[in-house]
């Protein structure tokens, strides 16, 4: 049967007695945090990102409400840089960076690719405590009274001004760099040494090849950042001062240093979205995806170009012009793979059947927004435009269309999608439809206008505007107060389906993928019976899907 | 795993190249060579390193994609540090109005 | 079915796999080393190049008789190091714990001739930060070599800490006879890491303790 893909629930009783899987296998709070279960190391690593990811709304939050008025006087203006500052650190490395690797990537790819669990599950248990500590230490910062050097952490400001919470905060971005590293080092060691039989590179799914690129990321960029960030707690600390002006040091080297991960660091809060958008787009459509190789290709294109291009960020800040153009014109070209999936998306969906599930309709929202984000970044990546618009809130819409338009949709999309596999329920449907038209109304206002503040010269991190872009300010205020609203009601009856929902059977979407054919939710070992992969990877159309 | 162990000489004989090498390394220090120094002495460590890689870390008779990986760390070295330089190797190509 | 062996992690089917996976692994890790260690490298590339008689003047104020010897000590523990690898494959014991003994024999003195030359720069006024005095041409360029000395020879030295620790822990495995010629990967992996370090101090001596030398 070309069957639409709507979750169809299986009648009850759904099994004749409980059946054990891996979350029933062990009660107790020891059985979870001693656990080297990748299945469960991925919830833990979704509770902690989950609460981070409220943290850093509730900076948003202050900030939006201080905008309400030109005069911004809610907060001080040193309060307001602490604002931006918290909100940056907090979502970028305590919920982006790991959300899908660390969440969907350590739950599905054992799965995906066939294998019990990853190479090394007692490292990827240390990385989620590595995570912890991190954030605790940055926690603790905040709550002490925060930082206010900008998440970018600039020098000689931070090394030598600044009076705030820089050291808690370095040291605890520092840690959870080490957690990024061991999950690539990870799930790069097992995608090469655990696929099982027949699996080969070609038949992978793309969420894995997604998934390798960020990986290469994690491995060859978070070091810099963390010699970056050690540097500067030396100078810091015992006025050892690389970056010293009086010694003769250049502060644009923290900067090269700090954006030749911080850049890179980009394509991780974009890559696994787009590889959940590669998923949930041929079992929306029941059509193969057009061009796997190109798709597969342009993911580690994108990684690697990604790193030739740090300098982008830095065409005012006193770089060379020459060495600005190699990376204006490199900048050009990394958006050309980004581009290419976009095209291979929209291919896949020429002639399908679509049914509008709310998977799909977050990876709609992923297509368009991220497109608009991607063009926006070459309006940037142009040295003469950027000159005008480099630090306004041009930059900022054009970051958040991607990270919270792209890789936060990609994420709700993904969670959803994988919500059956992960917790055995299905969630209620039309309640997660509305979730998702809410959060796309509430985005779009919230971040539409700040491209036309920041054209117009608003600059970012102020916490006071002239009178004039009022209007706009307030629109966006609004449209964060309707995004909260969306962001909240999944955690509600995500919640409510653990115990509610309706129970699922192995393959409500009737999707292709190794992950499918093991019952939701899986037993501990993954499979009864390590399977043997004899197929392509999108093989949407051939009649042998079963639910 | 399943390839021959590499030999004792072999070892030995590394290992007397890496004393050689050293020595060499430091004696020409003392010589003056203008730029040239720089250059043999960066010569002289990356072929120290070689041999340590190679011999020592096995990497001549392993897998292709462990040779990869460990080319793709001195690239991703290289261009981390070429880049980084290019910057401040060109500034002073257009003159600014405050010398660095 | 044959019985798994005692070491085969229930994730692996063979241990084959195990060890293709450690020793991937382990390349994997030493290649974020190279980029950690990176950095400070591209700094020192590029301070170097804008200062280099600053560069000069502050490699002279190193010890080259205690660099050289480190040097050379560290290099003879990388080849009892390849040896103690070759030996356990062989399931020689007794030579294992002897390689691996004098290993970190070595190691531990180049830690001692370490914190000598950083006592001597104590005593010298040469730490930056703390008590730098410097009365010759561009003292502050000066500095910042001697910063760069100190960030790179201390960030060594802790990674070679850490290898002395990963190293007593490889005894202890040794003593208690849990390696074979089947089974040897832990070791292997140690070994190197152990190697990677020796290749970081091999370009931090002529870097630090070379530079125009002549003059």
């Amino acid at each position: 049967m070309n069957a639409t893909a709507t979750a169809r629930a299986l009648p009850e009783p759904l099994e004749p007695e409980p059946r054990e899987d891996y979350l029933n296998a062990s009660y107790g709070v020891k059985s979870w945090l001693l656990t080297t279960d990748h299945k469960r190391i991925a919830l833990l690593y979704l509770s902690s990102i989950t609460g981070m990811f409220f943290v850093g709304g509730a900076f948003a939050v202050l900030m939006r409400l201080n905008l309400l008025t030109p005069d911004g006087e809610l907060v001080s203006a040193e309060t307001y840089d602490k604002l931006f500052t918290m909100h940056g650190l907090i979502m970028i490395f305590f919920f982006l960076i790991p959300s899908i690797p660390a969440v969907l990537g350590n739950f599905l790819l054992p799965l995906m690719i066939g294998a019990r669990d990853v190479a090394f599950p007692r490292l990827n248990l240390l990385s989620w405590y590595i995570f912890m500590t991190g954030a605790t230490l940055a926690l603790v910062s905040a709550v002490s009274g925060g930082v206010d050097t900008g998440w970018t952490f600039y020098t000689p400001y931070s090394t030598t001004y600044s009076n705030t919470h820089v050291m808690a905060m370095a040291i605890g971005v520092f840690i959870t760099g080490f957690s990024s590293i061991l999950t690539g080092l990870n799930f790069i060691v097992t995608m090469h040494t655990m696929r099982a039989p027949g699996l080969t590179w070609s038949r992978m799914p793309l969420f894995l090849w997604s998934l390798y690129a960020t990986s290469l990321i994690f491995v060859l960029g978070t070091p810099v950042l963390a010699i970056s960030l050690l540097a500067l707690a030396a100078e810091r600390l015992f006025g050892i001062g690389i970056f010293d002006p009086k010694l003769g040091g250049d502060p644009v080297l923290f900067q090269h240093l700090f954006w030749f991960y911080s850049h890179p660091a980009v394509y991780v809060m974009i890559l696994p979205g787009m590889g959940v958008v590669s998923e949930v787009v041929p079992c929306f459509a029941r059509k193969r995806i057009f061009g796997y190789g190109f798709v597969a290709f342009s993911s580690v294109a994108i990684a690697v170009i990604g790193f030739l291009v740090w300098g982008h960020h830095m065409f005012v800040a006193g770089q060379s012009v020459y060495a600005s153009l190699i990376f204006s014109v490199l900048s050009y070209l990394v958006a050309i793979p980004s581009a290419i999936k976009v095209f291979n998306w929209t291919a896949t969906l020429y002639k399908s059947t679509i049914t509008y599930d709310t998977p799909m309709l977050y990876a709609f929202g992923f297509i368009g927004l991220f497109t608009i984000g991607g063009l926006t970044g070459l309006f940037l990546a142009a040295l003469a435009v950027d000159v005008h618009v480099h630090d306004t809130y041009f930059v900022i819409a054009h970051f958040h269309y991607i990270m919270v338009g792209g890789m936060v949709m990609a994420f709700l999309g993904g969670i959803h999608f994988w919500w059956p596999k992960i917790s055995g329920r299905l969630y209620p449907e039309g309640w997660a439809r509305l979730s998702a038209l809410v959060v796309f109304l509430g985005f779009n206002l919230t971040f539409f206008p700040q491209f036309i503040l920041g054209y117009l010269g608003m600059p970012r991190r102020y916490h006071a505007y002239p009178p004039e872009f009022q209007v706009l300010n307030v629109m966006s205020t609004a449209g964060a107060s309707i995004l909260g609203i969306g962001y909240l009601m999944p955690l509600v009856y995500l919640v409510w389906s653990m115990r509610y929902g309706a129970l699922a059977p192995p393959n409500p979407w009737l999707a292709t993928g190794l992950e499918w054919r093991t019952p939701s939710p899986p037993p501990t070992e993954n499979f009864e019976e390590l399977p043997i992969v004899t197929e392509e990877a999108y093989a949407y159309g051939d009649e042998t899907i079963h639910a | 795993m399943t390839a021959q162990p590499v030999s004792l000489k072999t070892y030995a004989g590394v290992f007397g190249m890496l004393l050689v090498l050293t020595a060499a390394t430091t004696a020409v220090a003392y010589v003056n060579l203008g730029f040239f120094n720089v250059i043999v002495a960066l010569t002289i460590a990356v072929s120290k390193a070689l041999l340590v890689i190679l011999f020592f870390m096995h990497l001549s008779r392993s897998a292709h994609r462990t040779q990869i990986v460990a080319g793709t760390g001195i690239l991703w070295l290289l261009i981390l540090i070429t880049f980084t330089i290019s910057d401040v190797l060109t500034r002073a190509w257009i003159s600014q109005p405050v010398g660095w | 079915m044959p019985e798994a062996h005692a070491a085969l992690a229930h994730q692996f089917e063979d241990l084959e796999q195990q060890h293709d996976a450690a020793t991937l692994g382990m390349w994997i890790f030493l290649v974020t080393e190279v980029m950690f260690f990176g950095g400070l490298l591209a700094g020192y590339t590029m301070y170097r190049s804008v200062y280099p008689s600053a560069f000069a003047a502050g490699s002279r104020l190193c010890e080259v008789t205690l660099g050289l010897t480190n040097t050379l000590i560290l290099i003879t523990s990388s080849f009892t190091m390849a040896l103690a690898v070759h030996m356990t494959q062989r399931g020689r014991r007794g030579l294992v714990l002897a390689l691996l003994g004098a290993t970190m024999a070595l190691g531990a003195v180049f830690l001692g001739v370490k914190f000598l030359e950083y006592f001597h720069k104590y005593q010298e006024h040469l730490i930056p930060g703390a008590n730098f005095v410097y009365s010759g041409a561009s003292a502050g360029q000066v500095e910042l070599f001697i910063c760069f000395y100190f960030g790179l020879t201390g960030l060594h030295a802790l990674h070679m800490i850490i290898g002395l620790g990963v190293l007593g822990v490889m005894m202890a495995f040794v003593w208690c006879d849990r390696f074979s010629p089947v089974h040897y990967a832990p070791i292997e992996v140690a070994g190197l890491y152990w190697h990677f370090v020796d290749i970081v101090w091999i370009f931090l001596f002529p870097l630090l303790y070379l530079v125009d030398l002549h003059r």
